[in-house]
């Protein structure tokens, strides 16, 4: 009855390309974009910010990267960990050696240097395909892991491997609590979503999904494989490379490297699988499921045990949780296993014809 | 309709959840982050239940700490940095007066609250894990690794190799290799065991593990060509009964593989079967139903039908009983921090704070705890946020550990060198100035 866009009329070219062509989807993400810039950080807590929010935001940013490579350009990867890594480190060495520099710069040459790794490991790409292409991919994360562990520079020849993020500060504003710290990267990841929603209806875009739904002939139609494949490498990782270094500096504070382990490459690429391949929506949800679905259901299981009365014992709730999540992923991808993103443009269709299907 | 209400019902009762339970006066509350799940699941649910059976028995047998009931929350870390933040941020604002103090029980988790905690002000146990440089005090007034560090830990280790080769100087010339768990905690001694081999001539070998640790192969057919009179093995979880195997399997003798702590208790051996025996570990403290604080917590928990294990074999065993110490440490500090602050009233974390920088835990007070033996005697100040530095060795006869030597000293010169050069670095680094410990301010 409401989402619907009868009478909504587009003169322009612009106005029928624009990225949410119905007035009510506009309005959805507008009223979205204030609730998270403006009402969260007035009623939210320490909590909430830092342990549930900014985490979500940093795998979304992440997931996002991830499914640049995997979901529009069908490259597979699970080096997603390790190029977070090289953006923590490399940020976190960029504002140590570089005096001066502003956090934000710290970030892109993070990015960078991130993208750089991207596209070295990516030149297998040009020879090899899906799985065998996972598997090469598979050796930047045991590189990278081993290179930072082994060379002393990385973590400034700190004797744990760990490093410390830096104080922050933007125009001489510090950036220390975590609203300051979850407001920076809903900002930048708000900002870098746009971007690669954009990307993904440029000519680049286009490319990337052609080379994903048949190479050769992405190539008979003249686009150039190892540009495209490459540049989807670099863009991936920039992203991952961006995600790692805010992991660093807003989230966690302090890093090894063993934060950055292949479990953290398959969340990832769990969150993709689950919240959508080759659709932006789909990183946010998919990495809402995976990091908050197994705190929610820790909650939940508590409330449950006291709200009852009955006293179970605690490791067979905290095993119970992890059946229970695993079973939901199945779950859902049984119901949708082109993800979550898919039931919301289901739902958004169903909406359409609501209250009245035909 | 229906699945409305399911899901009304789903979210009030995780609404219930968030919002904290009712406002109880007189109670102290102490967060149990610890882990019940995964590969490193023993050392945490030991641990674990031993601090929350020690203060289960203060509650039923003195009810609480001069009537302030202790009140704790389990939340399941998964000795994950990212869980483990989470759990943290959950609970540090737990009525009435926030989480007392925080035992992340991990090196990695440690790491990450030691900004957090410090500028939300709850101390930090960190009881023979952690930053060893937190033991200076005064560029860490929150974080205390209390008891031993690993860097004391790894003098000592050298010590006893020392006495069994006959001294220090017969150390010259020597293979030691460290086969140790590839992550923060594992690369920790690493610094001082090579400054130790400089100074007394020992050739070292290092020879990482990645997590978990189920896969060794490579690393003691190293071993095996290159022939160590000694190995150190710095494990954790899975990874430790899986080294000793694999020791067994290449004829390396049980009897000079010296374990850290956290590679020597029950359940690190008991997986290895006969391939354990003679294998040594270093600890702080001692396994044992029979000291009189565990008969206590058998009458007044376990008697109730109120314990934390199901599996009463546990029962003290090695986690288990450093559990309670770390419940004796965490009490003793209430109560000396309720002397100062005022008797049967809840205190809040900076209180805490000056509670376990004054602790003194003497013999005396070891014997009323009924504790004698099972941890050595603890004096903490503000400049030394260690307290004790003595370490035991235990070896496993194939059915239980044998304590086989006294508190045995750290090099306390070299460690205090190392462990106040990297503080101040930190210090540097993040711009802190030292606090000045003769002027005894909060």
């Amino acid at each position: 009855m409401l989402y619907r866009e009868a009478g909504q009329f587009k003169s322009t070219y612009a106005a029928d390309q624009q990225i949410f062509p119905i007035l009510q989807d506009r309005i959805a993400i507008g009223a979205l974009l204030v609730v998270a810039l403006v009402v969260v950080p007035l009623i939210g807590n320490q909590y909430w910010f830092s342990a549930i929010l900014t985490p979500f935001l940093v795998l979304s940013l992440a997931a996002l990267g991830l499914n640049i490579l995997t979901g529009y350009a069908g490259q597979l990867s699970l080096g997603t960990a390790a190029f977070m890594a090289v953006g923590a480190f490399m940020a976190y060495n960029a504002v140590l050696r570089i005096p001066h520099l502003p956090i934000l710069g710290a970030f892109i040459i993070g990015g960078l240097c991130a993208a750089a790794v991207g596209i070295v490991f990516g030149l297998p790409s040009l020879r090899i395909k899906g799985l065998y292409l996972a598997v090469a991919t598979l050796a930047a994360q045991f590189f990278v892991l081993w290179a930072i562990n082994r060379i002393g520079w990385f973590s400034n020849y700190s004797s744990s491997g760990v490093i410390t993020a830096q104080r922050m500060a933007i125009l001489g504003y510090p950036i220390e609590h975590s609203r300051e710290k979850y407001l920076l990267t809903l900002v930048i990841v708000a900002l870098m979503a746009l971007a690669a929603k954009n990307l993904m209806r440029s000519e680049t875009g286009r490319a990337f999904m052609a080379v994903r739904d048949m190479d050769v002939a992405a190539s008979v139609i003249g686009i150039p494989m190892m540009k495209t494949k490459l540049l989807a490498f670099a863009i991936s990782s920039f992203y991952c490379g961006v995600a790692g270094a805010l992991y660093a500096y807003c989230y966690l504070g302090t890093v090894e490297p063993e934060a950055f382990t292949l479990d953290l490459s398959f969340r990832v690429l769990f969150m993709i699988i689950i919240g959508g391949v080759g659709s932006i929506l789909g990183s946010f949800l998919g990495a809402a499921f995976i990091t908050l679905f197994p705190i929610f259901l820790n909650v939940l299981s508590r409330s449950i045990e006291s709200g009852l009365g009955i006293e179970m014992s605690h490791a067979v709730v905290s095993n119970a949780e992890a059946i229970i999540f695993g079973g939901l992923i199945i779950f859902f991808l049984i119901v949708e296993p082109n993800g979550l993103a898919r039931l919301w443009q289901i739902a958004k269709e169903k909406l359409r014809l609501w209250p009245f299907p035909h | 309709m229906k699945r409305t209400a399911w899901a009304l019902t789903a979210f009030s009762v995780v609404a219930a959840g968030f919002s904290a339970s009712a406002v109880a006066q007189k109670e102290q509350f102490v967060p149990a982050n610890f882990y019940w799940v995964g590969p490193y699941a023993p050392g945490g649910s030991g641990f674990g239940g031993g601090i929350i059976d020690y203060m289960q028995m203060i509650n039923e047998r003195d009810g609480g700490v001069n009537g302030v009931k202790l009140t704790w929350e389990k939340c399941e870390t998964e000795y994950n940095n990212a869980r483990g933040v989470e759990c943290y941020e959950r609970v540090k604002k737990h009525p009435p007066t926030g989480a007392t103090v925080i035992h992340p029980l991990s090196t990695g988790i440690t790491y990450s609250l030691i900004e957090k905690a410090t500028a939300d002000r709850i101390p930090i146990i960190s009881m023979g894990y952690g930053r060893t440089s937190a033991a200076d005090g005064r560029v860490f007034p929150y974080v205390f690794p209390l008891i031993t560090t690993y860097w004391s830990q790894a003098t000592v280790m050298i010590k006893y190799i020392a006495q069994k080769e006959g001294g220090y100087p017969s150390l010259k010339g020597k293979k030691i290799a460290l086969v140790y768990h590839d992550s923060a905690y594992g690369k920790e001694p690493i610094p001082v065991l090579t400054d130790m081999s400089k100074e007394y001539g020992y050739e070292l070998t290092t020879l990482a593990v990645p997590h978990p640790g189920n896969e060794q192969q490579s690393q003691w057919l190293q071993i095996r060509q290159n022939k160590p009179d000694w190995v150190i093995l710095w494990g954790w979880g899975v990874m430790n009964p899986t080294a000793l195997k694999a020791a067994a399997k290449i004829g390396y003798p049980r009897d000079h593989i010296v374990g850290v702590w956290w590679s020597g208790a029950e359940e690190d051996v008991l997986p290895a079967g006969s391939a354990a025996k003679g294998y040594i570990s270093a600890g702080f403290n001692a396994p044992g139903s029979d000291f009189p604080v565990m008969k206590d917590i058998q009458k007044y928990v376990y008697a109730k039908g109120k314990g934390e294990f199901e599996d009463k074999a546990r029962f003290g065993s090695i986690y288990h009983t450093r559990g309670v110490v770390a419940g004796i440490v965490t009490v003793e500090a209430i109560r000396l921090a309720q002397a100062k602050f005022g008797k049967g009233q809840p205190i809040t974390g900076e209180q805490m704070r000056w509670g376990i920088e004054h602790l003194n835990i003497d013999d005396k007070r070891l014997k009323e705890l009924g504790a004698v033996g099972m941890m050595p005697p603890l004096k903490v100040s503000c400049l030394d946020h260690e307290g004790s530095g003595l370490v035991k060795f235990q070896q496993w006869d194939g059915a239980k550990w044998k304590v086989i030597t006294d508190w045995m000293e750290p090099d306390r010169k070299l460690v205090r060198g190392k462990v106040e050069a990297d503080a101040s670095q930190y210090a540097k680094e993040k711009g802190i100035t030292p606090r000045d410990c003769n002027s005894d301010a909060m």
